[in-house]
């Protein structure tokens, strides 16, 4: 079952300027939350913090607290590895392991962590493609095909089986459909309908009717800043910041 | 005036064309040449040339096997020593090093590019020769003497020397064009890599090379091209004797030391021959070698801009 | 459906840890013995040569075997000359192709032209030393400045070609548009725009490419063939000084060895320096494209 996040004065920053300020954030478990706001307004940028994939760009930083279940995030004895291996993240543009066929694609974190089974293995795989929807179209050239040979919407479907198959606690997703086309994206958006029953979703997007199809809360960013945050509805409905309604009835960004 | 100014317009496309194709005439006029000033030897042996082990310029006897030998293993042993530095390297400046070292370490990798063969070749005489004879070579006998590779007198000079130099020569090639391919492999795959719980190393081999293998290896065959090829440095250190020993520490020749070292003396007209037919033989097999490099680095950086490799 | 949370393992398994860790080992090694080389080459190159090089060096011709002093003053000038023809021929041919590269090449038929140049600086030293020998020597029939010079030249034309391709491209097209705009014709654009703007990388180009034939000595060993004498005869032997180091480091005497790490020092110092130069253009070249 997925786990609940809590964030506590988080901040980030690319070399000398401040990506985000003050993060504070209680995110439920077994729901899917959305961030929104405008671009550069450091929506990435936070998910990137939860699972420590900020650090990996080159002169960043990051202080503050963030807590997954149990796991001190930037713990001093928390190696950033596991705190990954916990978190499934899905980006922006599907990247798949071009020299991988699909079956190896999915499998790839497990074997990392030494699964050798292969009974299990095949099983597990399986599942994670049809939990991804996408089992029915690629079981006949699993170990045929290279991940880079399908479509846009089916790699960053099996992004997502790849993300699942290590059984994380919490999936982010950074703007998973903004290079797909409507039909995949829709696919994409009736998934997290059905994932979020057992994993605890963190979507960002720059689509605010995806926001509201998808989540039950809804995180809104400007300038580095949590403006608000509360339940989609009450964000889409009955904005308690002057600077959320505007975003949301198109007056900027 | 606007059909007026065509002309020089046309004369100049004209002009820039013939510069073009200069390049396409010279490598014809290269093999043209090989063909002509070998065709004695051509005729005379045939195929024989490359499997026959007799180098006696007296008799008029010529066979080239105990040249392609040393060449071939010179480059193996070189490959052997540069493949693992020049990655290893490669990936130190690209996916370890802090931002700050990266220029300095690229430049010094560009120096060792720099130097010419005739200083690798002076230094391998007065400095590397001595530390093998004294202190490796008699090592590798005693440890790796039952292997049968580490025999005979320890000389210094002879094929592990030549295989050495090569090897420092042939690192910043293969380092810098691996440094290239492996910085076209995007971002997102290092991030898919990192994402699922890899450590650094795991990044690398799923995320990186995984995705960069044909692209280092078009690097490794560049080295090897080079390698082939390379003669002061070698002809200086290798022991420049015409046999087939499986000794690395006995003295070998190789294709480009033999033309380096016996065409100002080969008197008779079969003797210059023979050696324009090795040179030959070397100008093909690097012709391949370099046309299968280039596209299998062309494979992973395509869409980037090629570069001017070999400095 | 996820029944073995408790079943994960909570730690990076230790085979992974030494995994990752013997691979940093191992690429900080493959550094440090590729830097050890480098450092010790520059090293005894400073050490063993600087003692050797004093006036006479840079002043005299060689010395007799057993005499000492005498210098290599007639070889760095004979290296002067072959370079000189080198230059003559290899700089205009390059940027010539490299211009048609870039301005008349974006088809099959520049890709053929730009996969030979490739193959081109690919060709072994020594095989490009064959032909210069049978294309200037044999019809000279004597060795020459010329057929050295020659050899050279044919060893610059690939690397200028793609360098010159490269700045060009590196020109906005919004640049040659706003000539071809002023109604200046296209040659002329070319000429003194094009290539204009982009002089500062071309120019860098040519020096590497100088650098990286000035310490050439296979090709140069059956064409200048050297010499022990003053010469700037491009229809004679002449000295140069890659083959001066050649032939003094395979000698028997410790005087000419002393006079080969000598010209090292020389010669590594002209290439170094050339290379310093063009860092030098580079970086300033990049600060105005900026700014």
């Amino acid at each position: 079952m997925g786990v609940g996040i809590e964030v506590e004065s988080l901040n980030a920053w690319f070399g000398a300027t401040q990506a985000l300020q003050d993060i504070g954030m209680r995110i439920a478990p077994n729901h899917a939350t959305a961030i929104i706001g405008p671009s550069g307004c450091g929506k990435s940028t936070f998910v990137r913090c939860l699972n420590r994939m900020h650090e990996t760009l080159p002169e960043t930083r990051v202080t503050g607290k963030v807590r997954i279940g149990e796991m001190e995030v930037y713990g001093d004895g928390t190696p950033a590895v596991l705190v990954r291996r916990q978190v499934g993240m899905v980006f922006q543009k599907p990247n798949p392991f071009p020299a991988m066929s699909i079956y190896d694609n999915v499998a790839a974190g497990l074997k990392l962590n030494g699964f050798r089974d292969r009974r299990k293995l095949d099983e597990i795989v399986e599942r994670s493609l049809r939990m991804a929807a996408l089992w029915d179209e690629v079981k006949d050239a699993l170990k045929k095909k290279s991940g880079a040979s399908l479509s846009g919407g089916q790699q960053q479907r099996l992004c997502i089986a790849r993300a699942l198959a290590v059984e994380p606690n919490v999936l982010l997703m950074d703007e998973p459909a903004s290079a797909l086309d409507p039909i995949s994206t829709g696919k994409i958006e009736d998934l997290i309908f059905q994932l979020k029953e057992n994993y605890t979703i963190v979507i960002v997007t720059h689509n605010m009717q995806q926001a509201a199809r998808v989540a039950e809360f809804t995180g809104f960013f400007l300038l580095g800043r949590l403006i608000e945050f509360a339940k989609t509805e009450k964000i889409f409905t009955n904005p308690s910041d002057k600077r959320t309604e505007d975003y949301i009835t198109g007056r900027f960004g | 005036m606007r059909t007026g100014s065509r002309l020089p317009d046309e004369t100049f496309r004209y002009a820039m064309i013939a510069c073009g194709l200069s390049v396409a005439v010279v490598l014809g006029l290269i093999l043209y040449e090989l063909v002509v000033n070998s065709s004695l030897s051509l005729h005379q042996f045939g195929w024989r040339f490359f499997i026959s082990q007799t180098w006696d310029p007296v008799k008029d006897q010529f066979g080239a096997l105990p040249f392609i030998y040393g060449t071939i293993v010179s480059s193996i042993v070189a490959l052997v020593l540069a493949v693992p530095l020049g990655v290893g390297v490669a990936l130190f400046i690209t996916e370890m090093c802090p931002q700050r070292l990266r220029g300095i370490l690229s430049f010094s990798t560009e120096l060792l590019a720099a130097i010419p063969s005739v200083i690798y070749g002076l230094w391998a005489i007065f400095v590397l020769v001595p530390i093998l004879r004294l202190y490796i070579e008699p090592g590798l006998m005693r440890y790796f003497g039952w292997t049968g590779l580490f025999e005979g007198p320890p000389y210094g000079i002879g094929m592990l020397a030549a295989g050495i130099v090569l090897a420092i020569m042939v690192v910043p090639i293969i380092s810098s064009l691996t440094r290239e391919v492996l910085s076209a492999v995007p971002r997102n795959q290092r991030e898919a890599a990192l994402a699922l719980g890899s450590t650094r190393w795991e990044m690398i081999r799923i995320g990186v090379l995984r995705n960069a293998r044909a692209g280092i290896l078009g690097a490794v065959i560049l080295g090897l091209g080079r390698a082939l090829g390379e003669t002061m440095a070698v002809t200086m250190v290798i022991g420049n004797r015409p046999e087939i020993a499986k000794s690395l520490l006995a003295p070998g020749y190789t294709m480009a030391s033999v033309i380096a070292n016996e065409f100002t003396e080969a008197t008779g007209r079969l003797y210059l021959s023979a050696l324009v037919e090795i040179g030959l033989a070397l100008f093909l097999v690097t012709i391949v070698v370099n046309a299968l490099a280039r596209l299998l680095v062309w494979s992973v950086t395509r869409g980037l801009p090629a570069r001017v490799h070999a400095q | 459906m996820r029944n073995k949370a408790g079943a994960r393992s909570e730690q990076i398994s230790w085979s992974r840890r030494f995994g990752d860790h013997l691979f940093t080992a191992l690429a900080v090694a493959a550094l440090l013995l590729v830097l050890l080389p480098l450092a010790a080459i520059f090293a005894d190159l400073l050490e063993r040569g600087i003692g050797s090089i004093n006036w006479a060096f840079l002043t005299r011709t060689p010395a007799p075997v057993g005499v000492p002093g005498g210098g290599m003053a007639n070889a760095i000038l004979g290296s002067g000359v072959i370079l000189g023809i080198a230059t003559a021929i290899g700089v205009p041919l390059g940027i010539g192709s490299g211009v048609f590269l870039s301005e008349y090449g974006r088809n099959r038929f520049g890709d053929v032209i730009r996969f030979t140049a490739d193959v081109l600086n690919g060709v072994p030293s020594i095989v490009i030393g064959i032909v210069a020998y049978s294309l200037v020597v044999l019809r000279q029939r004597h060795f020459s400045a010329l057929a050295g010079g020659v050899a050279l030249g044919i060893m610059m034309i690939p690397t200028i070609t793609r360098a010159t391709e490269e700045m060009l491209l590196l020109v906005p097209v919004s640049v040659r548009e706003a000539a071809l705009g002023l109604g200046i014709s296209r040659w002329r654009t070319t000429v003194s725009v094009t290539l204009r703007t982009s002089a500062a990388g071309i120019i860098t180009g040519i020096m590497l490419a100088f650098a990286r034939v000035a310490g050439e000595t296979a090709p140069l060993l059956f064409t200048a063939f050297g010499s022990q004498f003053w010469s700037t005869n491009i229809n004679q032997p002449i000295a140069a000084l890659p083959l001066q180091i050649f032939v003094y480091a395979i000698s028997p005497y410790d005087e000419w060895h002393r006079q080969a790490w000598a010209g090292a020092l020389v010669l590594i110092a002209l290439i170094v320096g050339t290379i310093a130069v063009v860092r030098l253009i580079a970086s300033r070249g990049m600060m105005k494209g900026t700014t």
